[in-house]
């Protein structure tokens, strides 16, 4: 009973939080179903369920009338909580303080009526939000799963309309399934049903016969199964090369910030994965990539005029070359303070590209304009969806080596740095050599990165490489799994690709962002696609539990 | 002896000294250059003096909260940076409520001391929660987790204020009694200046004398030498780490308002900066140690204010004061490379650094 009070009376905060920074006011212009549900209310009634859902599990004992009760009561809290919130609104003008507190707002909670009826309406909502999470809790894992994937689908459907609608339309046929699925805003309400039916369908069939078709595939005699492998993998690659031809401008334009974040993190994966150097001063590399493209090819400054393909090697050098000059200086600190000093790295290089002093050769605040295009013979990577195939092929060459080098002599030097740095040295691992080249490697990868950046873009400024974009690829790895390549890739799309795609919210882009990292950081440190040492390190601790907490106690004594 | 000291030299060794022997070099040639031009009188040197310390006082108070967290919890709380900026961002609404009811003119010293009462707690209130969900479930985890989750606690606090509060500069009140200045002899001091000093100097003598004087500050040291035995010992860790968050949280919302008075305005990303310098003058003191962050934050403060003009004029370098958080990021760099523990700072283990 007290843990469902709790629960509810936090699940009020965090509802009455979400209205006064305006999230629930700008999703509202989004319909999920059209006329029937906006993704505000979907916001709201998602807190509510999880937290009716959590009222639930902490329910002791197993009595189910019990658990249905604690669910309501939290509900009703919640949503007695932002009642309570139109009520202040509605005497006193919070507006003054928080700005999103707006009629508008108000309206919304109580659903468009009269405000008495409205709220009362709010509080039935809340409540029978919490009772069905009761109910959900209560009913068998199966069906459980069933549901959660037809309606995360359906809600997935509709926050990405604009990104599927446009999809489907390029290509004739589909276009039908636009005219049964979409409205100009929203699901129709017989797509959303049928929607439901297929994917539920689809589930159920899955959970009951998934698992007889894999162990199915694993019988297989070993030439069958490397021929079914190899025809995955061809249709991989044909998908990833005619990638940008099916998905339109816009959708390669993201395709094409997504891979230069691969790219980047690739490099840095090395860095702070393999090696276990954690290097918060990364983009000051592809700062320096950049600026050598600019420097070398660009008309504007007149110093030289070198295509791409010429520019290129240098640009190489130029990255290798200053990771290892900033890498020197580093070589003897470990863990917080490495990544405090190349953060102030990464700052130093930004302010002096910014400065007046450095002007005459790097443009100051004003950038490096006209960057030439690359070209291959007579073929020019113009737009996003040529410049994709250049970043695809960049991404390809980086995974290629550092799949190499993982496996490479250099590359179990760099495991066993990253997990105690004095065994390594004692086993006979030079420190100076393997850090130096984890440096000098990522930075490579970051100038090269960096060059096709500058390309891309046709230009270079100061404020393209300031320190969000170090942290963020750091995320990216740490999200995606620390030293796992697709973690990478899974991570970049997650993180830069989504918040890409859903660019109306960017207000609250890094709100979302944030809450993410803490979130995984709490539930699921370990990444979305971890490598497979590291999944044992974190999780393994239930098999042999006594002698991980052995090994703990020497580690902290 | 010698062959053997020459022995023991790698060639990083050698590379380092030419980094910092070039660096000296620079800063040497740089001053005597400057000093013997004679563009600054002795009157511009003093202003510079005074507002480097009267910065150097703000860094000091911020960085008493890292550098208590990680003395304790030996983790750098990047979110800090965000409870110093949560605290002068809301008490902006009570400074402008009594400023548009007059009341600001009036009892001017009634209003400065509930801003800041307001700005302290409000710095307070996300302290102690920013420990109890974000950090509090991973003491045990490795220690590249709570920095990510730090990190992810900045981005989520400076965007929630942002949603709450708007994203535009809001300026701040003008109080009458701190603007002018103290004239003697050709010297001035802006008021304000020596209001921002002064106040600074007596919550780090109050909190200073907390931490070395009562009992709870003496459980805090403990705890922070030695987690395990302080416990064996009855001391409750969960308090005495909640109550650090505490302290930094009060000194970085009073660091705050001093910030909003000085500089007048507030914004939802003003604690970048601030914190990042706070880090730095923490690391330059001796990470851990308390007066080691007051004394890094003021020689912080003075050498970004001094510097340019001292160092980087003399060189014929254009807009030196651009430069300023070069000159601050370079010493943060220089410190940790030759001396990692921090002026002040005792020789850490390798397992706590």
């Amino acid at each position: 009973m007290r843990q469902a009070i709790k629960i509810g009376l936090i699940g009020g905060v965090v509802g009455i939080l979400l209205s006064l920074i305006g999230m629930v006011e700008a999703f509202s212009q989004r319909d999920i179903i059209a006329h029937v549900i906006s993704m505000g209310h979907t916001l709201l009634i998602t807190v509510a369920l999880f937290m009716g859902y959590l009222a639930a599990k902490r329910t002791p004992g197993k009595g189910s009338l019990r658990i249905l009760s604690n669910s309501f009561l939290s509900g009703l809290l919640l949503a007695g909580m932002l009642a309570l919130l139109v009520m202040a609104g509605s005497l006193i003008n919070l507006r003054k303080v928080f700005i999103n507190a707006s009629p508008l707002l108000y309206s919304l909670l109580t659903f468009g009526l009269e405000k008495g009826i409205g709220a009362l309406l709010l509080l039935v909502i809340g409540a029978m939000s919490g009772l069905l999470a009761g109910i959900f809790y209560l009913s068998p894992g199966i069906l459980r799963r069933v549901l959660i994937i037809s309606l995360g689908s359906i809600v997935s459907a509709g926050v990405l309309q604009d990104l599927l609608r446009p999809t489907f339309a390029l290509w004739g046929p589909l276009a039908i399934i636009n005219e049964w699925l979409f409205t100009a805003n929203g699901l129709t309400v017989q797509g959303a049903i049928g929607l439901f039916i297929l994917i539920a369908a689809f589930s159920l069939f899955w959970s009951r016969k998934g698992s007889a078709i894999q162990t199915g595939f694993r019988q297989l005699p070993p030439a069958p199964q490397r021929i079914l492998k190899m025809a995955g993998i061809f249709i991989l690659v044909f998908i990833l090369l005619i990638l940008p031809r099916v998905l339109g401008l816009f959708l390669s334009e993201v395709l094409t910030i997504v891979g230069l974040y691969v790219l980047l993190g690739l490099g840095l994966n090395i860095v702070v994965g393999y090696a276990g150097l954690l290097d918060l001063g990364y983009v000051a590399f592809f700062a320096i990539g950049s600026y050598t493209v600019a420097v070398l090819t660009s008309p504007e400054l007149g110093f030289f005029s070198l295509s791409f393909w010429e520019a290129l090697p240098f640009v190489i050098v130029m990255g290798v070359f200053s990771g290892v000059l900033l890498g020197t200086p580093v070589l003897k600190m470990r863990g917080d303070y490495l990544a405090i000093a190349t953060l102030g790295f990464g700052e130093i290089i930004r302010i002096l590209v910014l400065s007046d002093f450095l002007r005459p050769w790097l443009g100051g605040a004003q950038g490096i304009g006209k960057i030439p295009k690359v070209f291959i013979g007579g073929f020019e990577f113009a737009g996003p969806q040529q410049i994709y195939y250049l970043i695809l092929a960049g991404c390809l060459l980086v995974i290629f080596i550092s799949l190499r080098l993982r496996d490479s002599r250099l590359g179990r030097a760099w495991m066993a740095v990253r997990e105690d740095e004095d065994v390594a040295q004692a086993m006979g691992i030079n420190l100076v050599a393997a850090k130096l080249l984890a440096f000098a490697t990522g930075a490579g990868f970051s100038a090269l990165s960096g060059a096709i950046f500058a390309t891309k873009l046709g230009s270079v400024y100061p404020h393209s490489f300031n320190v969000m974009i170090s942290i963020n690829i750091v995320c990216v790895i740490i999200v995606g799994g620390m030293g796992s390549i697709p973690g990478v890739i899974v991570g970049a799309a997650a993180l830069v690709g989504l918040p890409e795609l859903l660019r109306e919210f960017a207000e609250y882009r890094l709100l979302v962002y944030g809450a993410v990292l803490v979130a995984m950081m709490l539930l699921r440190p370990e990444g979305l696609w971890p490598e497979a040492l590291r999944r044992r390190e974190l999780h393994g601790e239930k098999e042999n539990e006594a002698e991980s907490e052995s090994s703990l106690k020497l580690k902290s004594g | 002896m010698l062959k053997r000291w020459i022995e023991r030299i790698t060639p990083t060794d050698v590379v380092m000294w030419f980094i910092g022997g070039a660096i000296l070099l620079m800063i040497f040639w740089g001053s005597t250059a400057t000093l013997t031009a004679k563009t600054y009188t002795v009157h511009h040197w003093f202003d510079f003096i005074i507002f480097g310390l009267a910065q150097g006082s703000i860094y000091a108070l911020i960085a008493m909260g890292y550098t208590m967290v990680y003395g304790i919890l030996r983790m750098i709380n990047f979110a800090h940076s965000e409870v110093f900026m949560c605290g002068p961002y809301t008490a902006y609404y009570v400074a402008a409520a009594f400023y548009s009811s007059g009341f600001l003119d009036q009892y001017p010293i009634i209003s400065l001391i509930m801003i800041f009462l307001v700005s302290m707690a409000t710095s307070t209130l996300v302290a102690i929660l920013l420990e109890r969900i974000a950090y509090r479930p991973l003491r045990t985890a490795p220690r590249l987790i709570p920095l990510i989750t730090a990190i992810g606690a900045s981005f989520f606090l400076q965007y929630t204020i942002r949603g709450l509060y708007g994203s535009g500069f809001q300026a701040y009140p003008v109080v009458n009694i701190l603007e002018g200045e103290w004239a003697f002899g050709g010297f001035r001091i802006l008021k304000f200046q020596a209001v921002v000093i002064l106040a600074a100097a007596i919550l780090m003598a109050a909190l200073y004398s907390f931490v070395q004087r009562t009992r709870l500050g003496k459980a805090i040291r403990a705890v922070s030498e030695d987690k395990e035995t302080s416990s064996l010992m009855g001391i409750d860790i969960d308090k005495m780490i909640v109550t650090t968050f505490v302290i930094g949280g009060m000194s970085a919302g009073a660091a705050g308002v001093l910030y909003a008075l000085m500089f007048k305005q507030v914004h939802f990303f003003m604690g970048f900066i601030p914190g990042i310098k706070a880090f730095t003058a923490a690391v330059l003191g001796g990470i851990g140690n308390i007066p080691g962050a007051m004394l890094g934050g003021i020689f912080l403060g003075l050498v970004e204010s001094v510097g340019p003009s001292l160092f980087l004029d003399g060189l014929g370098i254009v807009a030196p004061y651009q430069l300023k958080d070069a000159i601050a990021f370079t010493m943060l760099v220089l410190v940790l490379i030759f001396r990692p523990t921090g002026i002040l700072g005792e020789r850490l283990a390798v397992k706590k650094a």
